[in-house]
């Protein structure tokens, strides 16, 4: 029978959260690494025992964990993030010029078809890659070397690259996104990149439809249509159909169109998932009220769904890497709090159930199928 | 024989539990004992100082027989009494944070 796996990045450690297929009883693993910040644990589709995991913190900055064994044994690989040549400067807060500096990894993604070789999406935004297992970083400077660089700002959270989507149909398409200066997309394994912000608009802005500088949430693709884009922004919940040449909104009946996260159902392109929260100023949802809301059209008609889920009272948040799926035939959908709980549904989000309500807050989740 | 103490974050990535001892060629200083404690765990590098520029990170502090060294020059004689092992050298993270 098949079996689901958790991992948990919380404010103060990690957990790993498993379960048979039938996801009705879980154990919980951890907290692996307590007291760190973990941004993100992710586990490589070419062999699902190995995880990475990123700690950091104010005090000691960062560290990389590796595991061979599926979470149960952890050891530590390489924290060595240097950009390449002159880092340069973007701008600050204060439209000033600021250099580059590394402060942490935000997101890790395991390349699809070998387990050595990883990329971390790091703050001050950048791409880095280790084709050994993580014990060694460089970066993919075509990405901050693109001629808007210069003018990139950070968001409220920092500037951070959060967004790594690999291309399983063309090894040699990346998509990632950073906060605040939009999505971008390589062709070329990661030689030269381009903005793929068209038909973003962004009220913040001086010039709302610029070519960067837009708040990218989150970004979420299904594998089978690598052209198909859907994207949670700071506002507005917009759709690609052309692997983000163009983009258009499809909030359409939201309650409110602002929100962190975005995912699409394992087995239905077409359905798709986002978190409203009520505004950038209130970062919880409205009324009290924790909704997942799912298009089963790609967008612009959505439904609310919660059985299970708190409708009174309620007012944490559900941060950007933190909703994930499984793959089992009745698709999983997960997510976690700023509360601390990991909410589960396994019926692709009719109903609801709480795996563990009292963690640290949460900073990602991600779920592994598993024979 | 040098005695370091660390804050509980650095012993959960050197795996272990109470102070570590060491043994330091030549005059114990910031830098040499530094050097030793991150050649016995090399995960320990990055952590307290910075990998660029060996510099000790902002909020991490050295303290050692009642004193606050952070602000020592990094080749500066650690005293006597840490050299010898009587008190211990402390890697303490800063009050800030949560």
């Amino acid at each position: 029978m098949s079996k689901v796996r958790v991992l948990v990045g919380t404010r103060k450690g990690a957990f790993v959260l498993t379960s048979d297929g039938g996801r009705k009883q879980w154990s919980i693993g951890g907290p692996h690494f307590a007291g760190w910040d973990i941004y993100h644990v992710k586990g490589s589709p070419a062999d699902p025992n190995r995880l990475y995991a990123s700690l950091s913190n104010g005090w000691f900055g960062q560290v990389i964990q590796r595991s061979n064994d599926g979470g149960t044994s952890w050891n530590p690989v390489g924290n060595q993030f240097v950009y390449d040549g002159v880092p340069g400067t973007h701008q600050w807060y204060d439209g000033t010029p600021r250099p580059w500096e590394f402060k942490r990894v935000w997101h890790l993604e395991p390349s699809l078809t070998d387990p050595d070789t990883v990329y971390a999406g790091v703050e001050d935004a950048a791409l880095f890659r280790s084709s050994d297992g993580g014990e060694t970083w460089g970066e993919v400077s075509g990405l901050r070397k693109h001629g808007s660089g210069s003018s990139w700002q950070p968001g409220a959270g920092g500037m951070c690259l959060h967004n790594i989507i690999l291309d399983a149909g063309d090894p040699q398409r990346i998509f990632i996104a950073i906060s605040a200066a939009g999505a971008f997309r390589t062709d070329d394994g990661g030689a030269s990149w381009r903005p793929i912000n068209r038909g973003l608009k962004s009220v913040g802005l001086p010039k709302p439809d610029a070519e960067v500088g837009h708040c990218v949430h989150h970004m979420a693709m299904h594998p089978s249509r690598p052209a198909v884009l859907f994207m949670q922004k700071h506002w507005d919940v917009m759709r690609s159909d052309d692997a983000g040449e163009a983009w258009h909104e499809v909030s359409g009946n939201l309650p409110t169109d602002f929100g962190f996260v975005i995912d699409v159902h394992a087995h239905e392109p077409e359905t798709i998932y986002v978190v409203p929260i009520k505004s950038d100023s209130e970062h919880f949802p409205p009324d009290g009220k924790l909704r997942v809301y799912r298009s089963r059209t790609g967008g612009n008609e959505w439904e609310a769904l919660t059985r299970g889920l708190p409708q009174e009272d309620c007012y944490v948040n559900v941060l950007r890497d933190a909703m994930a799926v499984d793959s089992l035939e009745d698709c999983g959908v997960y997510f976690g709090t700023t509360g601390g709980q990991v909410y589960a549904s396994a019926d692709a989000g009719d109903s609801w159930a709480p795996i563990v309500r009292d963690l640290p807050g949460v900073l990602s989740v991600e779920v592994q199928t598993l024979p | 024989m040098i005695r370091i103490l660390l804050p509980a974050h650095l012993r959960m990535l050197a795996q272990v539990d109470g102070e570590v001892q060491l043994e330091v060629e030549g005059r114990a200083t910031q830098r040499s004992v530094l050097d030793a404690l991150e050649g016995r765990f090399p995960t320990l590098g990055g952590t307290i100082r910075d990998r660029g520029t060996g510099r000790r990170r902002a909020f991490v502090r050295f303290f050692a027989c009642g004193e606050d060294l952070s602000h020592e020059p990094p080749d500066a004689p650690l005293p006597d009494a840490v050299a010898t092992g009587a008190e211990p050298f402390l890697v303490v993270g800063a009050m800030a944070g949560g």
